[in-house]
């Protein structure tokens, strides 16, 4: 058996633990830069939106009570509106950066208080439609971006148009009063008419619990899934169909696999690598829809609490969550942008 | 199978699907032209009835709906009643006509729509070219503000800048328009920077043409088709933004709108009431036009592409 | 399928009476858009055991879509007529199941341009492994033991089993799809431009090493290639195709020296052979474009660029005739009209 003579140069890379730690940490710290500088932005918006925009925030906060005029200027002094600019700017990137948000006067709690108590049902909403959606997507994604023009392909873009062109909200109402009011064409109420959790029920982990609040979950996880998942399988179906041209499938082919097969082992990891990190960064947009879908069912998260603070309307409280939404897109971005490097081999040699 | 071939035979390009430009009769001028490829296509032509009719319908509602029709205290009807003679559509808790409500409020939804689009599309484009145009440290600027505008949520934002301009239809727009030009600054930024890649620029520049001039006459008119189409699709989503800010109670309370109208039969309780013809019509509006919005943008887009391409 | 030369009672039993591929008539049709583009029509090749042949032509000239439509790799559109013998059995004819178990196990493809043809997320081994777990009854570790022998075969190291595709070089992912395309032990290897984008040096290498690997197993091998020279060092005969028609056949060392076909000697003298300094000063390129094939073309397709075109070579059939154990389709070679004649 002959052994040709290697006259080759050395391989161009090769598997090697030093260069691609240290490369790791650059990558790091460069996005963690300008996640930093992107919340820096942000919280310079945020002080422009709520605090030099109003024009007077006293007087929106004193709104409908009777105030004299020594009381407002008090509040003015308590609220440091009279002190510089720059000072007031400085002030309140101190405060949030440590956690305090302000006060809510409407509901006499710390604005960090309201939101966390909030944050968790918003959490196991969005969670949940997220994860549904994600595997929903995908699923109907790849098989309709294998076969482009099939009859699965067109109902799915079909479907995916008449979601997106309604409003999340109206889709929940429609929902509701068809399968949670019980008074429509002789439907009976299947599904509670909102809110989180039947009053009156034993909290914590029990299973009864749990059950209750799964029950209260299925129409506004529904909802939301209804109007996101169309963004992934339209993610996936792209992916796919951006691999279907790629030279490795026809070699797949040539060793005799099937095309499930080839779909399956070759096609979808290729496809889904920039399918995971767009994922993570539509949940910037899934935050409008979450929002939307909350008041419609009275679901006690983020979202129905800053509907709440638009009818008084609380600015502080407003403004708390603005940034908490705000800053919670740009912490997934940065996961996005980690997570695609330590999937693609090739960009891990970056 | 989906395989393809090392080296390929030279094959036809793919049949792009429905007829396009050059069947048009070569009398026309080119705007006539353009227009009908756009009818000839089923999504083009479903798009443009749909956008004649609505606009039609909300121009023409003040002949024949009369004030007292949407007045609270003036309605004759039977209070929160499920279609029947007379009210096709039904009745609201005050006893108005559903149906004649839902044609109000399209006057509402579309203006502030077209506004919202107009504001996008005058903040988008000129962020667009300038950041296209002046490549240097201005656009790279621009480019990251953009870039940081489109990972910021929207409705957190448009709530914010809406809650604190105090309700109506002016702080709608504004939001509106604050949140959605980033589509339109990015695709305007990416044409222009491929105007300017060609020569007939360098050479307008070594005779001496202004940033001003170049812009004007030779930037912007290459720019047109694509804010043309980027237009169609903006006004479909500034029109279901508007339902939803409306919805939350940020519109005027005064005016009817589609998203007032679902606002109020959601604080009225039409839901657990089950008045699904309260909640129905004007989501079913919406749908219709933003469909019909969306259809024109893309056959607009198709027709475009295919003059582009050589056949 | 035992690698090393049939013995010669063998041989010579199987060469005249069982090629391993016989095709007849193929012609294939790409109907894709309004008009359909004829890439190969009527095209004859028979290959014995442990044969080599090469096709050469330009681009476009079907010599792809000829060595795909033996495996039936070409796309859906693509409508094949005639017949592919393969051991005896027609593969037009054979439903999908088994066509996918001929695929590799009896007949493998070195593709071009290994950087995409090679999955970019599997390791090598992993994809050297595939074929054998898919077509053999044999464990993992059993079949990755295969592939750090064959991996070793082809010059790369089997320590290098666990690598990924952009972390090789050129010539060594060419090496790993020879690698791949062994690791059933066919009767029957394709390789499509295997040499095109690398440099000469490299393009050398794998060349040697694919005519000692394919000689020690018996393998027959078609290679594909526009490049006359390389054909002509590793292969015992040469096709040439244009416009979808086999135009000459032949021992490669004939044809290069003496081509039959004026198309084949416009490609002979495009390629200077590697150590004729004179075949470097000689003119080569063609004038002209090869012709359109969406339309039906009357008499020679070659007849528009043809320097020696007469009226007869305008209509009618050109076919392919045979001069001994060569073959061409043109009217000027000597002896073609009578042994058009003799029918």
């Amino acid at each position: 058996m002959s052994v040709p003579v290697q006259l080759e140069a050395p391989t161009v890379s090769g598997p090697e633990e030093g260069p691609e730690r240290s490369d790791f940490w650059v990558y790091l710290a460069r996005k963690v830069g300008a996640a930093i500088v992107s919340f820096i932005m942000l919280l310079v918006v945020g002080f422009v939106i709520f605090s030099l925009m109003p024009a007077d925030p006293v007087s929106a906060l004193t709104r409908g009570r009777p105030t004299s005029d020594a009381q407002m200027t008090h509040l003015r002094h308590e609220l440091g509106l009279d002190k510089p600019l720059w000072e007031r700017f400085l002030t309140f990137v101190g405060h949030t950066l440590s956690g305090n948000l302000g006060y809510s006067y409407e509901y006499h709690q710390s604005v960090s208080t309201l939101i966390a108590d909030r944050l968790w049902p918003t959490l196991l909403l969005m969670g949940t439609s997220t994860l549904i959606s994600i595997w929903l997507g995908m699923w109907l994604g790849i098989r309709a971006g294998w076969h482009p023009g099939s009859v699965l392909d067109r109902s799915a873009s079909a479907v995916s148009l008449a979601l997106w062109s309604v409003p999340t909200f109206w889709l929940g109402l429609i929902l509701l009063v068809v399968f949670g009011s019980g008074s429509v064409g002789g439907i009976p109420a299947i599904f509670p008419a909102g809110g989180m959790q039947t009053h009156g029920t034993a909290g914590g982990l029990a299973l009864s619990h749990i059950t209750d609040v799964a029950w209260h979950l299925v129409l506004p996880c529904l909802t939301l899934v209804a109007v996101i998942f169309a963004q992934y399988v339209t993610i996936m179906r792209s992916s796919i169909i951006d691999e279907r041209g790629n030279p490795y499938l026809l070699t797949a082919r040539a060793k005799g696999l099937r095309d499930e097969v080839v779909r399956r082992r070759h096609a979808v990891p290729n496809a889904l690598l920039p399918s995971v990190t767009v994922i993570f960064l539509q949940i910037g947009g899934m935050i409008g829809g979450a929002i939307t879908v909350e008041v419609v069912y009275s679901w006690p998260g983020l979202g129905y609490l800053t509907f709440s603070a638009l009818r008084i309307p609380d600015l502080q409280l407003l403004e708390g969550t603005f940034i908490v939404f705000s800053a919670a897109v740009i912490v997934c971005n940065l996961f996005a942008d980690l997570l695609y490097r330590a999937l693609d081999p090739r960009v891990r040699r970056q | 199978m989906s395989t393809t071939e090392q080296t390929p035979a030279p094959r036809p390009a793919p049949d792009p699907g429905p007829p396009v430009a050059e069947k048009a009769p070569s009398r026309l001028k080119p705007v006539g032209r353009f227009v009908v490829s756009v009818l000839r296509m089923p999504s083009g032509f479903f798009g443009v009835l749909v956008m004649v009719a609505f606009v039609v319908m909300a121009l023409t509602a003040p002949l024949f709906i009369h004030p007292s029709d949407l007045e609270v205290t003036k309605a004759t009807g039977p209070l929160l009643a499920s279609p029947r003679h007379g009210y096709p559509l039904g009745t609201d808790p005050a006893g108005r006509s559903v149906l004649l409500l839902v044609i109000w409020g399209s006057r509402t939804s579309l203006a502030i729509g077209v506004m919202a689009t107009v504001l996008t599309m005058v903040l988008g484009a000129t962020i667009g070219l300038v950041a296209g145009h002046y490549q240097g440290r201005t656009g790279r600027l621009l480019m990251h503000v953009t870039d940081w505008f489109i990972a910021l949520p929207s409705l957190p934002l448009a709530i914010a800048l809406a809650a604190v301009l105090g309700q109506g239809a002016a702080s709608i727009t504004i939001a509106i328009g604050v949140t959605s030009w980033t589509g339109t600054a990015r695709l305007v930024r990416a044409q222009t920077l491929a105007v300017e890649a060609r020569p007939f620029i360098e050479r307008a520049r070594a005779l001496g043409a202004t940033d001003t001039q170049l812009i004007t006459r030779q930037v912007l008119p290459n720019v047109m088709p694509l804010i043309l189409v980027s237009s169609t699709l903006t006004v479909a989503s500034a029109i279901l933004s508007e339902a939803t800010l409306t919805f939350l109670g940020l519109g005027d309370p005064t005016s009817v709108s589609w998203g007032s109208l679902l606002n109020n039969a959601f604080m009225q309780g039409a839901v657990t009431g089950g008045a699904w013809w309260y909640l129905v019509p004007p989501g079913v509006a919406i749908l219709i036009i933003v469909l019909g919005f969306t259809l024109v943008g893309r056959a607009v887009e198709h027709v475009l592409n295919a003059r582009v391409q050589p056949r | 399928m035992t690698p090393g030369a049939l013995p010669d009672a063998v041989a010579d039993r199987r060469t005249p009476a069982e090629p391993l591929l016989d095709v007849r008539g193929l012609t294939v049709t790409y109907r894709s858009g309004k008009v359909p583009v004829y890439a190969a029509r009527g095209v004859d090749l028979t290959l014995a055991p442990g044969e080599t042949v090469g096709m050469a032509g330009e681009s476009g000239s079907g010599k792809t879509t000829v060595a795909m439509s033996l495996l039936r790799l070409l796309p859906a559109d693509a409508e094949v007529t005639g017949e592919i013998r393969f051991l005896g059995e027609d593969l037009l004819e054979a439903n999908w199941a088994r066509v996918r178990a001929v695929r590799w196990a009896e007949a493998s493809v070195v593709f071009q341009g290994a950087m995409s043809a090679l999955n970019p997320v599997q390791t090598i081994g992993d994809q050297i492994v595939e074929p054998i777990t898919l077509h053999e009854r044999v464990g993992e570790k059993v079949a990755r033991g295969r592939a750090r022998a064959l991996l070793d075969s082809v010059g790369v190291p089997s320590r290098r089993i666990g690598s990924y595709p952009h972390e090789l070089s050129g010539g060594q992912r060419q090496r790993v799809m020879m690698a791949m395309a062994l690791a059933c032990d066919p009767d029957l290897l394709i390789a499509d431009e295997p040499t095109t984008a690398l440099d000469v040096i490299v393009q050398a290498q794998i060349l040697s090493l694919l005519t000692d690997l394919v000689r020690e197993r018996g393998i027959s091998l078609i290679m594909i290639s526009h490049d006359l020279s390389v054909l002509a060092s590793t292969c015992e005969r040469i096709a040439v195709m244009y416009a979808g028609r086999l135009v000459e056949t032949g021992p490669s060392r004939q044809v290069i020296a003496d081509p039959l076909h004026p198309y084949t000697r416009a490609l002979a003298g495009a390629f200077p052979t590697l150590g004729d300094p004179a075949s470097r000063r000689s003119p080569g390129g063609l004038a002209g474009d090869p012709p359109d094939l969406r339309e039906q073309i009357d008499g020679c397709p070659f007849a528009p660029r043809c320097p020696e075109v007469e009226d007869r070579c305008r209509s009618g059939v050109i076919p392919l005739v045979t001069h001994g154990d060569r073959a061409a389709a043109c009217v000027h070679v000597p002896g073609y009209a009578e042994v058009v004649a003799d029918g």
